[in-house]
């Protein structure tokens, strides 16, 4: 976490490497400043970021999501969090219209996407994917592909042209934290690599094509500490580059990658958006008594 | 102060337990010999018959005494499935044992290099051979793989990953086609082309009527090892912004790849040996006619069923000498499928 601890980005937009005159003393005072820093200003560095207005989710007649309004500022890092079936990995997969693959599915509401809707007819939904990458619950890397060929896989699937495709490939696996591991065995399988590199592989794999947003849906929940460790790393890493969405249902992990938490709830009818705000401020001092409930592990 | 452990099994047969699986087996033995010969039953099916029925009475009483009622049925059901493996494998061994035995006889080069043009069926065996049939039976599935695969491997890719309006009666219909009789197939093929245009039999012909028989073994298989591409990886493709054929192409197709060999081999062990359907289709010939769009041609079902027909000793030995070579054909196919299908998922 060194990194977010001494990056920040200011008004114009630009990153700031060394950040003079502060010691950060806990987490959550950082996640706040650098809140502050990337909300005050109004100009926003990386587009505008998504915004979710008014988003319901029905499978079939279940009305599984109502009216969730959040926004993800450009460069920040917003966590999900709340107990299971509330709809958060339901909410996830409609900004990047994954929702609409499981048949008999269907919603209302917009997704903006640096203003523009997602969800507007006539859009090619391919290229909303390519900007909007996601990472998965469990690893999937392809399985007739080595770890380069997964790397570059976007490339081919999107049908895209990189220059310098080995520079590509160091990159995406150098962010994704995998590089070291893996640079002498491009060539293997990756289903020979653990849990835990798998999943970087993914995540190397959903940044080849060079997204603006990634959407992590429960990205450690089949990992070990260790590897969980070294993705959050690498989220703090990508959060200075793209705006990040995950969901998690380990609370320490939202509070220590996260500028952002949002609380989801259902009680018993559809998942709504309980409260979002500064994870600190979610975590410490939270508005709602059932967030206050959740976090501090009285329910859920 | 270390003392070496010794691995042991603690779960493994004592000498006991071996004894007593021995002494049932042994007793079951004896009662089957017993038995045969002092009733009129006779072969090796009836000694195979009463050796199962006395091992199922005989063990079932050592374990009643052992671990009861539960024990015995628990036995019971593991016999019954160790009978019907046993069953399968001796029906499996006794088809290649009398092809083997009965078709080695009539190999020599000659069979395997000649054709029939100059030789007759009731020849002494050593004039003539087959390779008109072989190559005619070659290039006949080559057709069939050539239309059916890309058909069926299509057809199962609709039917699961497109999922379109027409699924369900597809579905259906492919159901349907796997249940027709190869005659019928044959017929079809006579009735609507050589009846109705001015195509004659010709291997091409033989290959439709045995693709309407390939096509929907082959569908079904792979839509089965379709089906079990998880759909994880289909959304990991959609994900990077692939379209749905992209994914399917580069993401599906190669990770059943395995499957959809298997997939091909089952079609061409469904064909292979189909003869009905060439009769009506491909006709007989002696000789070698490598132009797949006209005239007719030796295969080597025709060249058994003819062999069969004849009756002398020498046509019936060239059946089975045919069937043999049938044998070896198709699994010199299967391996050298499998071999390429492996080979290339390691790199």
């Amino acid at each position: 976490m060194n990194n977010s601890g001494t990056d920040s980005i200011n008004q114009n937009g630009t990153h700031m490497s060394e950040e003079q005159n502060t010691t950060p003393s806990s987490l959550s005072d950082v996640a706040a400043r650098r809140a502050e820093a990337k909300t005050a200003g109004g100009t926003v560095p990386l587009g505008t970021g998504l915004e979710a207005r008014g988003v319901h989710a029905w499978f079939d007649k279940h009305h599984a999501l109502e009216d969730v309004s959040l926004d993800f500022s450009a460069g920040t890092v917003t966590a999900l969090i709340g107990p299971s079936g509330c709809g958060k990995s339901t909410f996830i997969r409609t900004l990047n219209r994954m929702h609409e693959f499981i048949p008999h599915t269907s919603m209302a509401g917009q997704v903006l996407l640096d203003g523009k809707d997602i969800y507007e007819p006539g859009i090619d939904v391919t290229k909303i994917r390519l900007q909007i990458g996601m990472v998965f619950q469990k690893p999937n890397p392809f399985p007739s592909m080595t770890i380069g060929e997964n790397v570059l896989s976007g490339l081919k699937l999107a049908q895209l042209k990189a220059d310098n495709q080995d520079q590509l490939l160091e990159e995406c696996l150098t962010r994704a934290g995998l590089w070291n591991e893996v640079k002498d065995r491009l060539g293997a399988h990756a289903g020979g690599l653990s849990g835990g590199q798998q999943q970087r592989l993914c995540i190397a794999r959903a940044l080849a094509v060079k997204p603006k947003v990634l959407l992590m849906d429960e990205p450690c929940s089949a990992l070990d500490p260790g590897s969980t460790l070294r993705i959050e790393e690498t989220i703090s890493q990508l959060s200075k580059t793209m705006t990040i969405v995950i969901v998690t249902h380990n609370m320490q992990q939202a509070a220590r990658v996260s500028d952002y938490t949002a609380f989801f709830l259902s009680d018993g009818g559809p998942g709504q958006m309980i409260e979002v705000g500064p994870t600190n401020e979610i975590f410490s001092r939270p508005r709602d008594e059932r967030t206050e409930n959740y976090v501090t592990g009285r329910f859920g | 102060m270390s003392t070496t452990v010794k691995p042991i099994k603690p779960w493994a047969a004592t000498p006991r337990d071996r004894f007593i699986t021995g002494l049932s087996v042994g007793l079951s033995l004896l009662t089957s010999v017993v038995v045969v010969l002092a009733t009129p039953m006779k072969g090796k099916l009836a000694y195979f018959a009463v050796f199962f029925l006395a091992w199922f009475v005989i063990d079932s009483l050592f374990i009643l005494r052992k671990s009861g009622s539960k024990g015995v049925r628990d036995g019971l059901a593991a016999k019954l499935t160790f009978f019907g493996g046993v069953l399968v494998c001796m029906a499996v061994f006794s088809i290649l044992w009398a092809t083997i035995s009965r078709g080695l006889k009539g190999i020599n080069l000659a069979f395997l290099t000649e054709n029939m043009r100059n030789a007759s069926l009731f020849d002494p065996i050593g004039k003539g051979g087959i390779l008109h049939a072989i190559s005619g039976t070659l290039m006949l599935i080559a057709i069939a793989i050539i239309i059916s695969v890309p058909m069926g491997i299509l057809t199962a890719l609709y039917l699961t990953e497109i999922k379109g309006k027409a699924a369900g009666l597809i579905q259906f219909l492919v159901q349907a086609m796997s249940g027709v009789p190869s005659v019928v197939a044959g017929l079809f093929i006579y009735a609507a082309i050589i009846l109705n245009t001015p195509l004659r039999s010709s291997a091409f012909l033989g290959g439709l009527a045995l693709t309407i028989l390939m096509v929907p073994t082959v569908t079904r298989t792979a839509q089965e090892v379709l089906n079990l591409v998880p759909s994880d990886l289909r959304e990991a493709g959609l994900a990077m912004g692939a379209t749905q054929w992209k994914t399917v192409a580069l993401v599906v197709v190669p990770a059943a790849r395995s499957g959809l060999i298997t997939a091909t081999i089952l079609g061409v062990a469904r064909i292979a040996g189909e003869t009905a359907p060439l009769l009506f289709t491909v006709g007989v010939f002696d000789g070698y006619n490598f132009n797949p769009f006209k005239g007719d041609q030796g295969t080597i079902p025709t060249v058994v069923w003819r062999g069969l027909l004849g009756g002398t000793p020498e046509s019936v030995q060239r059946a089975w000498s045919a069937i043999l070579v049938l044998l070896v054909v198709v699994l010199i196919m299967f391996v050298a499928a499998r071999t390429l299908g492996t080979r290339s998922m390691k790199k």
